[in-house]
Parts: structure tokens; C-alpha cells; sequence
């Protein structure tokens, strides 16, 4: 590891989908860190490699794709070149996943209690009456009312926020060290969703797990995530802390997603729409991806892949027009409006407190 | 205040129940009353199991309703009996869905999607008419010509939904219900498909229902919004008062939950509880106009509450 701190390193991802087609470049030279104890939220739309990057982290890729180049590192060892049969004992144990319809990720025809003391049985080699008993305080801990009562249920007696919640208590069991959450909470209503936000900010806390989160939705991106990294088509095109990400974002795809939004405050008028479609990854574009779709693109967009260029040390967007002799131009109103916001907040007086997690 | 826009459509205490006698009765949708102006977007939300898809499907006559009265340009729709009238008012109200992917069929190509209604009613002269109707369609939601020989396969979820938007505009209908229409989209295709509906609101003079569970759209594109839970309406009101001004506390627990794409804003987030309890005791409810064109469903000793709410936020002046 190239940082005691971190837990799991990607670098120089590139995965490949062979179809009938041709090779679908899914994921183009993705690296990126996930710290001890942090919230690292992966946003973009679909298709832009999101939820590939995290499968590949569980050895869950489809049969049809091939991981081309690239490592990832977690306790000093490359998952791609573990067997499955290693995958299994990390998958569940230290490494847990969330997905996104809470209705097709439990088993239907076993009872809860079962499905929550199943990894326990499985990877810690606990007898069914222990590991029952767990699953009982992990109920509990999710906030099930009534669990000595429920436990013995299955899946089709509870609600979909209930379902998630034993869901989530499936994944934490384990305590796993990394927690990787795909769209947890976008089948949800939005009081539900609330709640199951807040429950897992609690559980982090208490067992002090890393949380891959990926979701479109960049609400819940503000209130969860310690850093943002943004994809599009493949590739991370910025990455920072979630108020660098929020209130200073530098490439233009940044802008469009946080300008197409409208908040509670939006008045009438149009919405700014990006225009066009993401590029087809069969025949990826040469040079910055969303230069098709951007207003700000200049000729080298189009010629040139452009490198990750420093913000700050936690700060970095891959656009030209961060480039020194780039010339100067002016984003959408909203994110001058978001970017003045910043400047108040890095002013030194009064003391700003850091979104520490107590 | 006496409006003096047109009503078009018109809701008096509409029922819908389903397994009417059995145990396992459901009141999907339980005495709504609202009306929609003509040229208005009215938004209906709620959460799942709220009943407001059920209520969109009842106004359509996608169901035969349980109980009360749905009136459609001055006509009661349960007293359309004939199939000429039937027909006359399916032309005039026309639904998009909200998956773009089943709602269109993978077997047709996207002409004969759009002009299936062209052909129903018998809008189109003949073949090179309904061609030049096919097309001009396309292009009046940004796709083109060249793609009317294609399958819905070949389109994108934006794509997709633009199809299903040209197929409801094709009969040229007054009122189109909205069924949570981008919800399946991108955020940033979501934008392109919201404007797409508000500009062809104003060229066409079209009257939205939209309903939705995503609030922030909702208030964006609607003007005047109806707040539904467990198959009621709790409130109704101008767009901008529900939302600034929420004078349900289910209105305020639900708003308050919608997360912001702000930071700052996401580390103060004060989540309303809401107490259900206050739904379920047999007090008698109605929707009392708390302040003008605001509405609350609230029993008599509480409506003192609400305007003192309504006062407090300066709805009303005393």
C-alpha cells in the first residue's frame, strides 16, 4: 500500500466487455484510493462505469469481461489476481455489498433470521444458535421493531425500508472493513430514505467501516460523503472532498450535472439540460469524452486526453481549461453562485469546523 | 378569490377501492377532491402506496371508480357510455408512463408506435399524410426523421421517453397525465425531458397532471401541487406555498427529508418527524381553504391551528 491510511488502492483500472458488437471500453484508466473510516461517493450516470469499478472490487464482473490492465490492493494483496475460491472468504466478510431493489437481493423463501446468521456461520464458523443470537442484536441495531418477534419472518412480510434494513444487516454482520453501497436507497420514498441514510452514518461510526457509495443522486451524495469522485464514460474526470466537489468544481461535466438540478429554490425559467447523450464506449472519443456535449470545449478537447490537474492536495479534475494557458471563462451562474460560497468558507475568520465525524 | 380560469378537469370525492367487501380491502384511493385550470401543470405527490398513480389511473378510466365524480371538459367521464364517446375522450386526455422501456412495444417500429393513435382515430388522410404527421412529430421532440424506421431497442432511456411523449401528442389531446415520467432517467437527461414538456405546454396549450415522488421536480415544473398520503389529499396549494410554506406536518416531514445537493445545507438537516397517529382518529375531515387557493385537510378544531400557521408565515394577514 502506497498509504498506511488507505484501505483499498486502485490503479490504472481498464475493463473491457466483449459483446457481439465489439469491446465495449467500460472502464478507461480509473484509479482511486479509499481511506480508513471515510465515505468515498462515486457519482455519474449509467453507463459511465460506476457500478463496474465496484463489482470489480468483489470479483463480481460478468463472464464476458476482461480486466485489461491494472491492479487493486487491498491488505497489500491484488484482488484481480485472487481465485474465487479466495473471493469468497473476502466477499461477506471483509469486504460486504449493498445493492440497489432491496426486493431481489434476499432470499424469498428463507427466514431472515437465517439469511443475517448465514456469513456468520459461513466465515467465523459460528453454531447456528450463536450466530442466530447475532443475528437477533444485528436486528436490533438496524432498528427492526420488535425483532424477537420478526425473526423468524421472511422477506415478503416486511416493507422495501424494512427489507433494506435487513439488508444492510446482512452486509455489516461481518463488520467488514469496506462496505460497498449501490444505490442503496433509489427505490426508496424519500422519508425512508432518510432514515436508512442516517442508519448507515450511524453503523459507520460504530464499527468504523470504509463505505463505497454509488449513486446518480447528488442530494444524497452532499449529505454522505467525505470525498466525491465524478465518472463519465469510463473515466474519473474530478475528485475531491464532497465541499470541494460541491462549491468549487472545475470540469465542465461537474458544472452540467450540478446546474441540470433544480433544488427547492429553483424558480421557473428552463432548466440548463446537457445536451446530447454520453458517448458510445465501443468506439470511446478520442480526447476529453464530454467535449461533444460541453460548451466550454476547445480544439484540444477533441485531440488530446487531458491529465489530472492539481486544485489541491485533495483536489483534482482532468479539463484543459485547467491548463496554465487555457483561457480564462466563465461557468454557469449557478456554480459561480456555489464557487463564491466556497471562497466564504475557506476565509479564516470564524474558525470553520471540518465535517469531523464525532 | 374566484378564479376565473377554466376548470378542465374536475375531481369530486373520488373513491377507488379494490377487493370492495373482502378482508383484504385496499382504499387506494380514498375521497380526493381537486380541479385542474386549463393550461396548468397540477403535480400530485406522494410516497409509494400514497395512491397517486391509482388516482391517475382512475381519472383516465383505467378503472371503473368506486365512488364519485370525475368531470372532463364539462362531461362526467363514468357517464360516457357509447364507444364513440369513449373514444372522443381518450383522444382528448393521453398518458405518458414512467418506464420508456415497457411502454413501448420492442415488436413495432417507432412510426408505427407513434401513429398507432394517428390510425385509431383516423387522423391522417392517408399514407403520405400520416407519414408527414409521423415525422413532424419526431421533430417536435428533437429526434428525427430518420429515426422512425427504427426499434425502441436502438434509443436511449431519453431517447425512449421522447417516443412515448410524441405517441401522446400524435391525437392532439388537451390534457396529458404524467406518470412519473423521469423518474428512469439520468439527472442530466431529466432536465432535457422536463423542458421538452414545458415548451410544448405553451405551444400547445397543454394541461399536466404530473405525478411524481421526486419533490424537487415536482415544484419546478408544477404550478399548482396536491400533497397525497395513504390514499388522501392533505394539502393543496400554489407550487411555491407547499413547498415555502408547508402547512401539513405531513407536507413538512416529507420536504424535509428531500436531500439537497448542497453540503453545508446536508450537515444541518433538521428531519420533521411526523406523527401518523394524527391521520388515523375518526375525527371528520374535509379540506378547509386555510389561506386563498390553499388548502388543508383538517377537522374543525383544527383549523384554528392551520391559519394560525397560515398567519405565522404570512399567507394570510389578519
Amino acid at each position: 500500500m502506497e498509504n498506511p491510511e488507505n484501505v483499498i488502492e486502485v490503479r490504472n483500472l481498464e475493463i473491457d466487455f466483449h459483446t457481439y458488437a465489439g469491446e465495449v471500453k467500460a472502464i478507461r484508466d480509473v484509479s482511486f484510493d479509499l481511506r480508513k473510516g471515510e465515505t468515498l461517493a462515486i457519482v455519474g450516470e449509467s453507463g459511465s462505469g460506476k457500478s463496474v469499478t465496484t463489482r470489480s472490487l468483489m470479483g463480481l464482473l460478468a463472464p464476458n469481461a476482461e480486466i485489461k490492465k491494472g491492479s487493486i490492493m487491498f491488505h497489500g494483496e491484488d484482488i484481480i489476481k485472487k481465485s474465487e475460491k479466495d473471493m469468497q472468504h473476502i466477499r461477506g466478510k471483509d469486504i460486504a455489498m449493498i445493492f440497489q431493489d432491496p426486493m431481489t437481493s434476499l432470499d424469498p423463501t428463507m427466514r431472515i433470521g437465517m439469511q443475517i446468521a448465514e456469513p456468520l456461520m459461513k466465515h467465523k464458523g459460528l453454531k447456528k444458535k450463536e450466530a442466530i443470537a447475532q443475528a437477533l442484536e444485528m436486528l436490533k441495531l438496524v432498528g427492526i421493531t420488535n425483532p424477537e418477534g420478526r425473526i423468524n419472518d421472511y422477506p415478503y412480510q416486511f416493507s422495501g425500508g424494512m427489507r433494506q434494513r435487513i439488508v444492510i444487516a446482512i452486509a455489516l454482520v461481518c463488520y467488514p472493513e469496506v462496505l460497498i453501497a449501490d444505490e442503496p436507497t433509489t427505490a426508496l420514498d424519500v422519508t425512508i430514505q432518510a432514515q436508512i441514510l442516517d442508519l448507515m452514518k450511524d453503523l459507520q461510526n460504530r464499527i468504523d467501516t470504509s463505505i463505497i457509495f454509488i449513486t446518480h443522486d447528488l442530494g444524497v451524495v452532499a449529505g454522505m460523503a467525505d470525498r466525491v469522485a465524478v465518472m463519465y464514460a469510463g473515466k474519473i474526470v474530478e475528485y475531491g472532498t464532497v465541499d470541494e466537489i460541491f462549491f468549487n468544481p472545475q470540469h465542465p461535466y461537474t458544472w452540467g450535472l450540478l446546474n441540470s438540478m433544480p433544488t427547492l429554490d429553483t424558480e421557473g425559467g428552463s432548466l440548463s439540460a446537457i445536451p446530447g447523450t454520453p458517448p458510445d464506449l465501443l468506439d470511446p472519443p478520442v480526447g476529453d469524452a464530454f467535449a461533444a456535449r460541453s460548451d466550454y470545449a476547445m480544439k484540444i478537447d477533441t485531440e488530446k486526453q487531458p491529465p489530472f490537474f492539481k486544485v489541491s492536495d485533495t483536489h483534482y479534475a482532468a479539463t484543459w481549461l485547467l491548463h496554465p494557458d487555457a483561457p480564462k471563462v466563465t461557468p454557469p451562474a449557478e456554480i459561480i453562485r456555489r464557487q463564491k460560497k466556497f471562497a466564504e468558507m475557506q476565509r479564516p475568520e470564524p474558525p470553520i469546523k471540518t465535517a469531523t465525524k464525532e | 378569490m374566484p378564479d376565473e380560469r377554466k376548470k378542465i378537469l374536475e375531481v369530486h370525492h373520488l373513491k377507488q377501492y379494490f377487493n370492495v367487501g373482502k378482508r383484504d380491502e385496499v382504499r387506494a384511493v380514498d375521497d380526493v377532491s381537486f380541479d385542474i385550470y386549463e393550461g396548468e401543470t397540477f403535480g400530485l405527490v406522494g410516497e409509494s402506496g400514497s395512491g397517486k398513480t391509482t388516482a391517475g389511473r382512475a381519472i383516465i378510466h383505467l378503472y371503473e371508480p368506486t365512488d364519485g365524480q370525475i368531470i372532463f371538459n364539462g362531461r362526467d367521464v363514468s357517464k360516457l357510455h357509447t364507444k364513440a364517446e369513449m373514444h372522443e375522450f381518450r383522444r382528448e386526455m393521453q398518458m405518458i408512463f414512467q418506464d420508456p422501456y415497457a411502454s413501448l412495444n420492442p415488436r413495432m417500429k417507432v412510426k408505427d408506435i407513434v401513429a398507432e393513435g394517428i390510425d385509431i382515430h383516423g387522423l391522417a388522410k392517408d399514407d403520405a399524410d400520416r407519414t408527414k404527421q409521423v415525422e413532424d412529430l419526431l421533430e417536435t421532440v428533437g429526434l428525427n426523421k430518420d429515426h422512425s424506421s427504427r426499434y425502441p431497442h436502438e434509443f436511449s432511456g431519453g431517447q425512449r421517453q421522447r417516443i412515448g411523449i410524441a405517441r401522446a401528442l400524435a391525437v392532439e389531446p388537451k390534457f396529458i397525465i404524467a406518470d412519473e415520467p423521469i423518474s428512469a432517467l439520468d439527472v442530466s437527461i431529466q432536465a432535457q425531458v422536463v423542458n421538452l414538456m414545458k415548451e410544448l405546454q405553451v405551444k400547445q396549450n397543454l394541461t399536466y397532471l404530473f405525478i411524481a415522488h421526486d419533490l424537487s421536480m415536482v415544484k419546478y415544473i408544477s404550478d399548482r401541487i396536491g400533497v397525497m398520503h395513504y390514499g388522501k389529499i392533505l394539502e393543496i396549494g400554489p407550487a411555491d406555498e407547499v413547498y415555502g410554506h408547508p402547512l401539513h406536518d405531513y407536507t413538512k416531514s416529507l420536504i424535509s427529508a428531500v436531500p439537497v445537493p448542497d453540503p453545508e445545507f446536508e450537515r444541518n438537516r433538521k428531519q420533521m418527524p411526523y406523527d401518523e397517529s394524527l391521520e388515523k382518529d375518526d375525527k371528520k375531515r374535509r379540506m378547509v381553504e386555510i389561506a386563498p387557493g390553499h388548502f388543508v385537510r383538517a377537522a374543525e378544531d383544527e383549523v384554528a391551528m392551520y391559519t394560525q400557521r397560515a398567519q405565522a408565515a404570512g399567507l394570510i394577514t389578519d
